[in-house]
């Protein structure tokens, strides 16, 4: 996020899509009903499904799978041809204005209902809220990432903030809202395959030596690495010899679970190190038992890019061990030696090697985090980013041009399919399954269907159904509502058992090389 | 800085306009008791306890929605208030099942009274926030006792049919903290119920817009609602606290892990820092039993003819650091990959893409963020 976590409340207007925030980031979704309800603020949702936080807005845009850079691209033509838009701050604070002007020109409101099935009148009714709020805030999730033109559709967001002059203003700002606890923090480190801590690129002379010194090494790697999308293939196609996956469970989440079974079964050597034996690791070769994180101490980076602690509460099961102490004995066998007596020793390793963090050690955390950067031992930290300035200098207007969803549904596959979470379980459900609550509360998998597909389909509430794409095949209950459109039915994916991911799509986003998990096609029939 | 004050039990306290008498109480450390007062939502005085002598004023005013106006002069523990709150106190712990040690009338009453409040809660023991209630703690500061008969007028019913919170009627002293909580607060909507307007325990707490956040629980100042796996089994006394961050989604919220015979049994959430500030959602609160499951790993497994066996640490590192050397030195660096992720700490994400780098030499680093 580039504005704390406190400001969505401060926010006149806040533009929410692609977010079922109450229920997948519940308490931050309070800020902004609070806002709405307490303070005049405008809620607009742009989302295919009617979430509860519709509830909350003022104007809900319903946008066909998939075109996200239309609609948005509507609010910027209003926004520009009725000269809504912040001229003191496009002047001076970004490039690219004419060219956004120009691509934008032909996505009237007319144009942009065409592609998007949103009426013409609400698009300017968006753009007039967004455009005249005095602070506008815009929060997304993966119904903005996860698609081919994922990268695009963020670009697009940032251009509307921008020509709105909401980048760096309180209550305001583009804010990505991170579903998994320390995304922010797993980047911040360098889990990446092409820079270190703090973004720092490998492809850098001078970063290699900065950390050949550091770790007493030579020949760092200077080769950009492969991202997680890219390894699962290259696995298949037998480049990648050896996966050592932490923590994660790409066999419930990956897009197309059958192919990336497929994948990790052509390894020679995987090496899973979880809390659980879960569906990816009973593939693995070798299980290493970690601590979670009641077990453990260290520090997460949450989604406003605030440090926090975690402490040590009870003690791992059996001889489970901390996901570091593993890494470092492993090292050690293959000849590296690390020495860390806790973990705040390496976090002052990763303060001296990473400039946004150099200014935070765990006694400046024990009451409270510390938004980063965080440049010096005395500095506050950062909670609102590009406040004065761009860090790079001015924000770039991207002009981008919509391009449909890699799948449509035709004849064979005649529904769109989307998936997401909900409140109860979270991502694959390795933890939250553990609860006998929330297994009450949502014991079991279900297509949302609207009641005229149903009919059409001869299906009643409660019935199962089969699911089908191009790679696979589930069996789910139907649940009748009217959450999304006809035409378009929506599954959680939390579920192994019926697990959504064996019908989405690997199609990539060409950048971010994230896949369209958000649009497929698929067929339905009742089961007998 | 605010030229503007009042005088409190004699000290100087400075205000800025907007504020009531307890803000600048607060302010200047002198603390008035309070019952429906909930942070983060307007007050509605509805309870009374924090009733305070204005000098001047023919009655008792409420200290959290009265605004302190310059001048005033105010005494916070003065005969005229205790007497009043004495009274108030009393009234609430006469309404219902309070059945804690300083309720009681003759002593064959009380026992009398607790076996029926025990019969009713199908418990052994006192109430299930024995301890941790905010009117017990006043009863205890104002040296109060209930009178409570052994046959309260009305039996109010009990609600358990959800997974996660009994709401109790009979312990509910109407303050209306819930309704602020789930409606002001998380702005949920699941409660209807104006302080005042109803008497204790005759509205229907949450409707299904319930999302079992729990704001509620944290709230109530008594035993109204309780966390149904906590009720009678975790004890205050018992359990250690320890603050962390939720590990779920990325908003990070902060929590007191309560710890129990090294078990996690309950989560409360931190009131005093952000991003939260004391709120949750139903999967920080509820979702902790994972953490103890009996389905975790604890010794590491190695796969043999399709079978997985336990091994020691040594025998299963030795394994992959022989296997990871191998692939490295036949196929090179790049034949490995290192997925790290998005669940664990900040110093495990950075060891693990040192590893990858320094010791296998490789890029091939990425955690799941994108899915
Ligand atoms: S648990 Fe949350 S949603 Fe349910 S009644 Fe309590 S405050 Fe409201
Ligand atoms: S308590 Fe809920 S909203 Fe808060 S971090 Fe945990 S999962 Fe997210």
């Amino acid at each position: 996020m580039t504005n704390p976590i406190g400001d969505v409340e401060k926010a006149k207007a806040i533009l929410i899509t692609g977010s079922n925030t109450t229920e997948n980031h519940p308490v931050l979704s309070c800020y902004a009903k609070r806002a709405a309800r307490f303070a005049d603020a405008k809620i607009i949702v742009a989302d295919p499904r009617k979430i509860p936080m519709v509830r909350h807005s003022v104007l809900w845009m319903r946008q066909k799978l998939g075109t996200d850079v239309a609609w948005i691209n509507g609010m910027i033509h209003v926004i520009i041809r009725d000269k809504l838009y912040d001229e003191k701050y496009v002047k001076t604070r970004t490039v690219g204005f004419d060219d956004l002007a120009k691509t934008v020109g032909k996505y009237t409101p007319e144009f942009v209902e065409g592609i998007t099935g949103i009426p013409a009148e609400d698009i300017e009714e968006a753009a007039r809220i967004f455009a005249k709020a005095k602070s506008a805030s815009i929060l997304y999730t993966m119904g903005i990432t996860q698609h081919i033109c994922g990268t695009d559709n963020v670009k697009s967001l940032a251009n509307l903030a921008m020509i709105t002059g909401n980048v760096g203003r309180e209550g305001g700002g583009v804010n990505p809202l991170r579903g998994q606890n320390n995304v922010q923090g797993a980047c911040d480190m360098g889990g990446l395959p092409n820079v270190y801590t703090g973004y720092q690129p490998v492809a850098n002379a001078d970063n290699k030596k900065k950390f050949e010194e550091a770790w007493g090494v030579t020949g760092l790697n200077e080769k950009p690495g492969m991202t997680a999308t890219r390894m699962l293939p290259a696995a298949h196609e037998g480049k990648l010899k050896a996966l050592y996956i932490i923590g994660e469970n790409p066999m419930v989440s990956d897009p197309d679970i059958d192919h990336a079974k497929a994948c990790l079964e052509h390894l020679d050597f995987l090496v899973v190190q979880d809390i659980f034996l879960t569906e990816t690791a009973q593939l693995a070769h070798v299980v290493l038992p970690s601590a979670c994180f009641a077990e453990k101490d260290g520090t997460f980076s949450n989604t406003e890019r605030k440090i926090q602690r975690v402490r040590k509460a009870v003690n791992p099961p059996g001889q489970a061990k901390d996901d570091w102490w593993i890494l470092v004995e492993l090292a050690r066998r293959m000849g590296y030696t690390m020495n860390y007596a806790h973990s705040r020793a390496i976090f002052e390793e990763i303060a001296r090697v990473t400039p946004s963090y150099c200014g935070v050690s765990y006694d400046r955390l024990e009451h409270d985090g510390l938004h980063w950067p965080c440049p010096g031992p005395d500095h506050p930290g950062t909670p609102c980013l590009h406040k004065e300035q761009f860090t790079c200098g001015l924000g770039v207007l991207h002009a981008v041009e919509w391009i449909p969803p890699a799948e449509q549904p035709d004849d064979q596959y005649p529904y769109y399919l989307t998936t997401g979470r909900h409140i109860y379980h979270y991502h694959t459900g390795t933890m939250t399954m553990k609860s006998d609550g929330l297994n009450k509360a949502a014991p079991e998998c279900y297509l949302e269907i609207t009641p005229a597909d149903a009919k059409g389909l001869g299906v009643a509430d409660g019935e199962m159904v089969e699911v089908k794409s191009r790679r696979g095949a589930i069996t789910v209950k139907a649940r009748v509502c009217d959450a999304t459109e006809d035409g378009t039915v929506f599954l959680p994916f939390h579920y192994a058992k019926a697990a959504a991911n064996k019908l989405t799509n690997t199609a990539l986003d060409p950048i971010a090389a994230i896949p369209e998990l958000k649009v497929c096609a698929v067929s339905i029939s009742k089961t007998a | 800085m605010s030229s503007q004050s009042i005088l409190i039990n004699g000290r100087t306290a400075p205000f800025e306009t907007g504020e009531s008498i307890l803000d600048a109480a607060k302010k200047i450390g002198i603390e008035i008791p309070t019952l429906c007062f909930l942070k983060r939502a307007m007050p509605t005085g509805v309870c009374g306890i924090c009733a305070v002598e204005v000098e001047g004023a023919s009655d008792l005013v409420t200290a959290c929605n009265t605004p302190a106006s310059q001048g005033m002069v105010i005494r916070t523990e003065s005969p005229k208030v205790v007497a009043r709150r004495r009274s108030l106190i009393k009234k609430l712990l006469s309404s219902g099942n309070h059945n804690c040690a300083v309720c009681g009338t003759g002593s064959g009453e009380w026992e009398r009274f607790q076996a029926l409040v025990q019969g009713r809660d199908n418990a052994q023991e006192l109430c299930p926030v024995w301890g941790d209630c905010e009117l017990q703690n006043l009863a205890f500061l104002y040296q109060v006792q209930g009178e409570n008969t052994p046959e309260p007028a009305q039996e109010f019913p009990k609600v358990e049919i959800n997974p996660f919170i009994v709401r109790d009627y009979a312990r509910c002293i109407g303050c209306g903290r819930c309704a602020q909580a789930c409606n002001s607060v998380q702005v949920n909507d699941a409660i209807n119920y104006v302080p005042g307007e109803a008497k204790a325990g005759e509205f229907p707490l949450a409707n299904e817009d319930c999302v079992f956040c729990g704001e509620c629980i944290q709230a109530c100042p008594v035993g109204a609602l309780v966390e149904k796996n906590a009720r009678y089994t975790v004890r205050p006394w018992e359990t250690k606290k320890v603050r962390t961050t939720c590990s779920y989604c990325g908003v990070g919220c902060q929590l007191w892990l309560h710890i129990k015979d090294n078990r996690v049994v309950k989560v409360t959430g931190v009131e005093e820092v952000g991003p939260n500030w004391g709120s949750l959602c139903v999967k920080g609160r509820f979702g902790f039993h994972f953490v103890g499951h009996e389905q975790r790993l604890t010794k590491p497994l190695i796969k043999e003819n399709g079978k997985f066996r336990e091994a020691s640490w040594d025998e299963a590192l030795d394994l992959v650091a022989k296997k990871l050397g191998e692939i490295r030195d036949a196929h090179g660096s790049d034949a490995f990959g290192l997925l790290t992720s998005a669940r664990v700490t900040n110093e495990e994400n950075y060891i693990a893409q040192k590893f990858a780098r320094a010791v296998i030499k490789t890029n091939n680093v990425d955690h799941c963020a994108r899915l």
